[in-house]
C-alpha cells in the first residue's frame, strides 16, 4: 500500500487541485489553520475556488492570501469581519458569499461526511437563512431543512499524528478540523509532530485514519494570534 | 443616569445560578464573566470549542491554541474541556446550555433579536449568535436603549434582518430592564437605571410596555 506520509505540502497537493473546485479549510480565525497547505494552494495559483471555512483569514495572513491573489471565487461562512479586503472584494461584486450560522455550518459538514444529505435546524427559522428552503413542524416547532456540505478537498490542521493518518488536535485548535476531515473527497492534514505508529493513546485519537488521505509534517507554523488579551501579572500574588 | 457597561454587566450576572452551563457573547456580555457572585459555580462554553474557560493569560503565557470566540487568547481550567465546533453547536442547540448573554442591534415587543446585519453596509455575517437563540433556554440581550443617533432599538418590530424570531426572554439596557419573555407575555419594565424616570425611557421607546417596577 502507497503511504500517506508526504515531504511537504507541495508533494501532498500534486494532483489533486483543479481550477472551480470546493475546497474546505479547518480554523477558526486564525487557530487550527493549514496554514502550510493555504501558503501552498496560493503557490499552485489555482483558481476560481468555493472555500467552505468559518472565517477567510486575515489582510496578508491565512485563508487571506488567497483572497489576495484572486483565487477564492466564492466563500461559504460563518463570519468574515476580521478582513479588509474581503469586504472590499465582496461590495464590488468580485466575491460570492454564503453565509451559514456557525452550528449550521458544523452540522452540514458532519453530515455531508456522515453520508446524511439533508437535516433539520430549530437554527434561522423566521430569518433570511430560511429563505427558500423547505421549513417543517415537528412536535409543535419550526424547523428549516439543511443540506449535508462535501467538498473535493478537505485541508485540516492537528497536532500530532502518525503515517496510519490518525490525529490528535491541541486544544481549541481543533474547531472545524474533525468535520471537515470527513467530508472531503481528498482529506490532507498538516501536523506539527509525527510520532512513530502505535505512539498515539488509541483512547484518544480524535480523528481516525480512514478519513485522512495524506499527512505531512508542516514546514513552518507561524500560529499568529488575532487579539492578543492578557491580565496584569500582579493578580497572581491574590490569585 | 444611565448605567454604565460595567453596572448593565452586572445586572446580567444577576441572571446567574449555582450550576449554570453559559455562554456570553462579545462585548458587555463578555464582562458579566468580572460579575459572577462568590462562591457561585458556573461554567463559561466558548462556542469554538471549549467548556470552563479560565481568565485571560498573564503575558508572555499566551497560547496560540487556546482562544475564545472573541479570537481573545484564554487560559483553561483544571475542569475544562475541548472539543469540536459540531459538538459545540450540538450543546447549544440541544438545549444543554442554560443562559446566553448576548448584545443586540434591535429588539422587538414580541421577542424578536436583530444583531447580525445591516444591509447595504459592511456585513460581517451571524457566526454562532442564530445557534444560541435558537437552543438556549434562556436568552438575555444587553445593549444600548437607543442608537446614537438617538433612534430606539425597543421597537415594535425589528427593521433590521432578525437573528432569531421570538427569542429574547430579558433585556437589559443602560436605562432599565425590561421582560420580554420571548412575546408570550405583554412586554414589561421590571427596572429602571437609577436616576432614569419613566418618562425619559417611554420617550425613548417605540414598542409598548406595561410597567411592573
Amino acid at each position: 500500500m502507497a503511504g500517506k506520509t508526504q515531504k511537504d505540502a507541495a508533494e501532498a497537493l500534486a494532483g489533486v487541485l483543479f481550477d472551480g473546485m470546493t475546497i474546505m479549510a479547518g480554523g477558526f480565525g486564525l487557530c487550527g489553520i493549514p496554514e502550510n497547505l493555504i501558503a501552498a494552494i496560493r503557490e499552485t495559483g489555482v483558481k476560481n475556488l468555493t472555500v467552505v471555512s468559518n472565517n477567510c483569514g486575515i489582510d496578508g495572513f491565512g485563508l487571506g492570501v488567497l483572497l489576495e491573489s484572486g483565487q477564492i471565487k466564492k466563500m461559504i461562512s460563518s463570519y468574515v469581519g476580521e478582513n479588509k479586503l474581503f469586504e472590499k472584494l465582496y461590495l464590488s461584486g468580485e466575491l460570492e458569499l454564503e453565509f451559514n450560522p456557525q452550528g449550521t455550518l458544523a452540522e452540514r459538514i458532519r453530515a455531508g461526511g456522515a453520508g446524511i444529505p439533508a437535516f433539520f435546524t430549530k437554527t434561522g427559522v423566521g430569518t433570511l437563512v430560511a429563505e427558500g428552503k423547505e421549513v417543517r413542524e415537528f412536535d409543535g416547532e419550526l424547523y428549516v431543512m439543511e443540506r449535508g456540505l462535501t467538498a473535493d478537498l478537505a485541508i485540516v490542521k492537528a497536532y500530532t499524528g502518525d503515517a496510519e493518518g490518525n490525529l490528535v488536535y491541541r486544544k481549541t485548535a481543533r474547531n472545524f478540523n474533525p468535520m471537515m476531515a470527513t467530508a472531503g473527497k481528498v482529506t490532507i492534514a498538516e501536523i506539527e509532530h509525527l510520532v512513530p505508529i502505535g505512539a498515539l493513546d488509541k483512547d484518544n485519537i480524535h480523528t481516525p485514519g480512514i478519513y485522512v488521505d495524506r499527512i505531512f509534517v508542516g514546514a513552518s507554523f507561524e500560529k499568529r494570534i488575532e487579539r492578543v488579551t492578557t491580565r496584569p501579572r500582579e493578580e497572581k500574588a491574590s490569585a | 443616569m444611565a448605567w454604565t457597561r460595567d453596572e448593565m454587566a452586572a445586572r446580567a450576572a444577576s441572571e446567574l445560578r449555582d450550576g449554570f452551563y453559559v455562554n456570553l457573547g462579545i462585548g458587555i456580555p463578555t464582562l458579566v464573566a468580572n460579575y459572577i457572585p462568590a462562591g457561585m459555580h458556573v461554567t463559561l462554553q466558548s462556542e469554538n470549542g471549549m467548556l470552563g474557560m479560565g481568565p485571560f493569560p498573564y503575558e508572555g503565557e499566551e497560547d496560540a491554541d487556546l482562544i475564545n470566540a472573541g479570537k481573545q487568547t484564554i487560559t483553561e481550567l483544571d475542569s475544562s474541556s475541548y472539543f469540536s465546533s459540531a459538538d459545540s453547536f450540538a450543546m447549544i442547540r440541544g438545549g444543554h446550555i442554560a443562559l446566553s448573554i448576548l448584545g443586540g442591534m434591535q429588539v422587538s415587543e414580541k421577542g424578536d433579536l436583530a444583531n447580525w446585519m445591516v444591509p447595504g453596509k459592511v456585513v460581517k455575517g451571524m457566526g454562532g449568535a442564530m445557534d444560541l437563540v435558537a437552543g438556549v433556554k434562556r436568552v438575555v440581550v444587553v445593549m444600548d436603549h437607543v442608537e446614537k443617533s438617538g433612534a430606539p432599538k425597543l421597537l415594535k418590530a425589528c427593521t433590521l434582518p432578525l437573528t432569531g424570531a421570538g427569542v429574547v426572554d430579558l433585556l437589559i439596557t443602560d436605562l432599565g430592564v425590561f421582560e420580554i419573555n420571548r412575546g408570550k407575555s405583554p412586554l414589561k419594565l421590571t427596572a429602571l437605571a437609577a436616576g432614569v424616570t419613566l418618562d425619559e425611557i417611554k420617550a425613548k421607546t417605540e414598542a409598548v410596555f406595561e410597567v411592573g417596577l
